[in-house]
């Protein structure tokens, strides 16, 4: 479990988090939603460590992870698993030494055994075939698969994904929200996923915070989300025909 | 106010790049992937250079002693001390500036803006002493070498144009390039080819390192990576030539 109380990021000056809190639950999957430019990225980045925040707390299990210092945070990052908007696969490895990656650095198995783990991995996501080919050989839905594969490779406890969708067709974009609902079932990962596609929301979200402006409007799942009565949130959720017409239904 | 900016940075940034590596046998191999990249395949254009370098400064050196009382070994000894003393070292590290500097500012400012260099902070990997540590004693390391290969390249290239050009014999220009020789020389030039290859990898991975934005910033931070070490190169220079030879 991963909670967060009162968070506050700013940049220069400029206030971008107002007290944000949160519980995610470990074994389902939490989603950040809400307008690019509304503060999800920062607030996902200040949960990974990426971004100090000013003030507040960021807590994993019983750990305050805010307020160690870099050495002291090692263990828990070793139990992130990060899926990023773009992927991140060293573009000078190939796909079985980005899987392979974190074994080598963190792992003491040989080198038969990582073997089998990265190729476990890459089944686990659909990837066959591809363990010799470098990044940009592949296409972006089989990147995001391997970035997964990766992030999987140390079997995390947490994992977290940035816009796991953008630049995916639909029917892609469907794939990868079912593996990463599988895995975080399969394996009782928290996983944290920020987006603003309203396809995967009404998928996967089995809780969901809507930001807005830096703060926390809403918190909800799936179901509640098309009869919530918070403005902007509706102004977000109903944007498009296709839900303007759901909304209609309902 | 930028300039100590930068400079605290810098300082802080060389901080983090020289902690201890996270596992050594993965550090040897960067060191050696680094090694051939960064310094067996500049070997190419050492050569080139050198030779030419070499031949250029041994026919400047014939046309402008035509003068009966100067012995024509002097020549040899003009082009021997130049190229030991100043172009091997210098101008083949000018010349690396701008083929390794923009290399490693490009490679490391493309992994930050693709968020690559986040992906080894989150895994707990010091990702400054991971990246650039290898680049910095790879080319450290093979700076030394390519600036011996570039003397000796250099030497040949000014005694095949001294002779083929008939300027002097090649006689006279080994006797030249032997004549009052001091071997310290060599050290004071491998001193500092070292020195402008931890200036090179060092500056150049810092202006990758903390690029924002997208491609026309790498782009931007790959120039600033080539001028701003061509200018420590020669402040440098200037310093450890007061420092060693004085």
């Amino acid at each position: 479990m991963i909670e967060i109380k009162n968070v506050n990021k700013s940049f220069n000056g400029k206030q971008i988090l107002f007290d944000v809190s949160a519980k995610f639950e470990a074994g389902q999957t939490n989603l950040i939603i809400g307008q690019s430019g509304h503060g999800k990225t920062v607030l996902l980045k200040s949960l990974v460590g990426l971004h100090a925040i000013d003030s507040g707390q960021i807590i994993y299990g019983d750990q305050v992870f805010s307020d160690m210092s870099f050495l002291s945070q090692k263990q828990i990052r070793q139990e992130i698993g990060m899926l990023f908007q773009g992927s991140a696969l060293f573009d000078s490895l190939t796909v079985e030494e980005n899987v392979r990656f974190p074994l080598d650095m963190f792992s003491t198995k040989s080198a038969e055994e990582k073997l089998d783990r990265v190729n476990f991995c890459l089944k686990r996501v659909d990837l066959n075939n591809v363990n010799h080919l470098y990044p940009s050989e592949i296409s972006g839905g089989m990147q995001k698969r391997v970035a997964i594969a990766r992030a999987i490779a140390l079997n995390p406890k947490y994992l977290f994904c940035d816009e796991p969708n953008s630049g995916l067709d639909p029917k892609t974009s469907i794939v990868i929200d079912n593996l990463i609902y599988e895995i975080t079932k399969e394996y009782g990962i928290t996983t944290i996923i920020n987006t603003h596609d309203m396809n995967s929301v009404m998928g996967i979200g089995e809780k969901i915070i809507y930001i807005h402006s830096g703060r926390k409007l809403w918190e909800g799942n799936k179901e509640d989300i098309l009869t919530a009565k918070e403005e902007q949130l509706n102004d977000f959720v109903f944007a498009s025909e296709l839900f303007k017409r759901i909304k209609e239904r309902v | 106010m930028a300039l100590f900016y930068h400079t605290g940075r810098y300082v802080l940034f060389l901080k983090r790049v020289f902690a201890k590596p996270e596992k050594h046998r993965i550090f040897i191999q960067q060191y050696f992937k680094e090694a051939e990249k960064l310094g067996i395949h500049s070997i190419g254009i050492v050569l080139i250079i050198s030779f030419f370098m070499g031949a250029v400064i041994t026919l400047q050196t014939a046309y402008n002693l035509e003068m009966a009382f100067i012995p024509k070994y002097t020549i040899g000894l003009a082009a021997r001390e130049s190229v030991l003393l100043e172009f091997s070292s210098t101008i083949v590290g000018l010349i690396l500036a701008g083929k390794v500097g923009s290399n490693i500012a490009s490679e490391i400012g493309s992994m930050r803006v693709t968020e690559q260099i986040d992906a080894i902070e989150i895994m707990g990997i010091n990702s400054s002493s991971f990246l650039v540590q290898p680049k910095i004693l790879a080319l450290v390391t093979m700076m030394p070498l390519l600036t011996v290969i570039s003397m000796a390249i250099g030497i040949s290239g000014g005694w095949l144009a001294g002779v083929v050009s008939g300027e002097l014999t090649s006689v006279d220009y080994i006797l030249g390039i032997r004549y009052s020789f001091k071997p310290f020389y060599i050290v004071y030039s491998i001193i500092k080819s070292a020195v402008f290859g931890f200036l090179i990898s060092s500056i150049s991975s810092y202006q990758g390192y903390y690029v924002e934005g997208g491609s026309l910033e790498v782009g931007i931070a790959s120039t600033k990576a080539v001028v701003v070490s061509s200018i420590q190169i020669l402040l440098f220079n200037l310093l450890l030539t007061q420092l060693l030879l004085a």
